[in-house]
């Protein structure tokens, strides 16, 4: 597949731009997760999947710096995220980053106007003049299809559906390079999600973006990503390009959750 | 004074020393870093929370015998809280008191700032409800502090943008958002944004205090304060359009005063100082009548 051969030739020539190495988190005695390495090469999308308590959502959070790991380290760009002060990374969490939230809710301001949502990374950032903010921010509604004149109202006027796709629109109006996302699609019936997939495919492509995507739902990550990575027990027990993974899993755990999707 | 022997139950000024030298520490932590809001142990006065607890607290703690207290709410010095605030360090202190603006060396205000310019020496202590500008913005305090830590003030813009959004403007006009020093946002208090200009480069020593909150903060004389705005809906100090229909000044915040079932209003200064010391000077107004023989 043509996104495949792009993956393999970017590692190539490319550094990666998010690498992660023995990452491991403890919640007293218990694994959240443990020894978690990988590589992000510039314009790929990772997935990561597992059963519920397999410590995906941890690895997430400590990735997006929401959590700090007990062990290992995080690489961006070539510098060390866990040793950054907490100003810059909360500067490349509001401009280089961005997380979109498996509840729109968690990640909108439900009291402020769609357009002051999208709006607020521009401003955090230092945009200073009101109609080009506005613009912008009709643009970005365009983009994940909310008609302009929704723009003054707030989300809690919209479905779930918009609101997810807002979510998205407040997160990439900066221009990010890697975006992480918690099961964008949870909680959304399927031709909502049929939608939103193939609103962020299309996103992710044009933009050139990074994303890590954890989920559950094996057919938004044979959709969205380029390689793929199962969790249990927050260990990852297998990892490879995603149509390898799930038309030929190796460990009995993957070749469980592959056999589990029910066909329709 | 025939409330002498009422008087000596209290201490000068009503706190006991302790408490006024840990107010004062927080003064001067305030003054130091201008615009941050410093925590302090607020004491329980004998008035309600909202009555301006904080800045009596910071009041009792700057005054000394030789002072001359003024006290204002809304720029009159006649209201309720005005009088039962100046009664109260009659009382507890006996410290002279009065109405001119320029005669007095602390003056208590609530959501005013005089209208005469405040000059070195003075001191302005400010009644301050929420001391957090960030507070409806972002609920959690443990949030708002680290915001302010990392000068993460996009939010406030967020406000201003939907302000314009729905109004077309921005129409904020009381607790006006500014920046201090190019560093802390601070709310004003809840002072019209008519006076936000008079908060920065003042040569008076700008001190407020929240009571309820627990908080100090302070603008230090000729401090640079930035009122937030975007570059094409700029700041505007605005009032009514109006002159006073008493003392006839074109320039000073005014009153709307309604004045018969029919509509009639008339509007005149909020600072009642101000405008008796233009009529005595003998500018009247649409409805003024002249003033005969200058002090009543």
């Amino acid at each position: 597949m043509g996104a495949v051969e792009l993956g393999i030739c970017a590692k190539g020539n490319e550094q990666p731009l998010f690498q992660v190495d023995g990452l491991t988190k403890y919640y007293g005695t218990r694994v959240g997760c443990l020894d978690v390495s990988f590589d992000l090469f510039p314009g790929e999308v990772l997935g990561i999947v597992g059963e519920s308590g397999s410590g995906k959502s941890t690895l997430l959070s400590c990735l997006a710096g929401h959590l700090r790991p007990d062990l290992g380290s995080v690489t961006y760009d070539g510098r060390d995220v866990l040793g950054m002060a907490e100003t810059e990374r909360r500067r490349l969490s509001r401009t280089e980053w961005a997380y979109v939230h498996q509840n729109p809710r968690d990640g909108l301001r439900m009291g402020v106007s769609a357009g002051g949502n999208v709006g607020e990374r521009l401003m955090a950032i230092g945009a200073r003049h009101y109609g080009t903010i506005r613009d912008t921010a009709t643009d970005w509604l365009g983009r994940v299809e909310i008609a302009a004149d929704r723009i003054d109202d707030r989300p809690s006027a919209f479905s779930g559906g918009m609101q997810q796709r807002l979510q998205i629109a407040r997160n990439l109006v900066t221009g990010p390079r890697l975006v992480f996302m918690d099961e964008p699609t949870g909680g959304l019936d399927v031709s909502v999600q049929a939608r939103l997939l193939d609103l962020l495919r299309g996103l992710v492509r044009d933009l050139g973006l990074s994303v890590i995507i954890v989920t559950h739902d094996l057919a938004v990550v044979r959709l969205l990503a380029d390689r793929l990575m199962v969790m249990k027990g927050g260990r990852v027990v297998e990892q490879g390009l995603t149509d390898q993974v799930l038309d030929d899993p190796q460990h009995a755990y993957s070749q469980l959750l592959v056999s589990s999707v029910l066909q329709v | 004074m025939t409330q002498a022997s009422e008087t000596n139950a209290y201490n000068f000024a009503y706190l006991d020393e302790q408490t006024k030298r840990m107010i004062r520490r927080a003064i001067l932590k305030g003054v130091a870093v201008p615009g941050y809001q410093v925590p302090f142990a607020s004491r329980e006065m004998p008035m309600p929370y909202g009555w301006g607890t904080g800045g009596v607290q910071v009041t009792a703690a700057c005054l000394v015998p030789e002072d001359r207290l003024k006290v204002i709410d809304q720029g009159a010095d006649d209201t309720t809280n005005a009088v039962s605030i100046r009664k109260f360090f009659q009382r507890t202190a006996g410290v002279a008191v009065t109405e001119a603006t320029g005669e007095a060396t602390v003056i208590q205000t609530r959501h005013r700032i005089p209208e005469t310019p405040l000059t070195e020496g003075q001191i302005l202590v400010y009644q301050v409800p929420i001391p957090e500008p960030l507070r409806f913005l972002e609920p959690r305090e443990t949030e708002t502090r680290k915001m302010h830590e990392l000068e993460e003030y996009g939010l406030m813009h967020v406000k201003l943008y939907e302000d314009i959004a729905r109004h077309g403007e921005i129409a904020t006009s009381y607790a006006y958002p500014v920046k201090v020093e190019g560093r802390y946002v601070m709310d004003p208090s809840p002072i019209p944004k008519f006076d936000n200009p008079k908060l920065g480069d003042n040569a008076a020593i700008q001190l407020f205090g929240a009571g309820r909150e627990q908080r100090i903060y302070a603008v230090p004389p000729y401090t640079q304060v930035v009122s937030l705005d975007f570059d094409d809906h700029p700041f505007v100090a605005s009032k009514a359009p109006h002159d006073c229909d008493l003392c006839g000044a074109k320039g000073s915040y005014l009153d709307e005063v309604i004045t018969d079932d029919a509509g009639s209003r008339m509007y005149v200064c909020s600072d009642t100082d101000f405008c008796t010391g233009r009529r005595e000077a003998g500018h009247v107004g649409r409805l003024g009548v002249a003033m005969a023989g200058g002090v009543a």
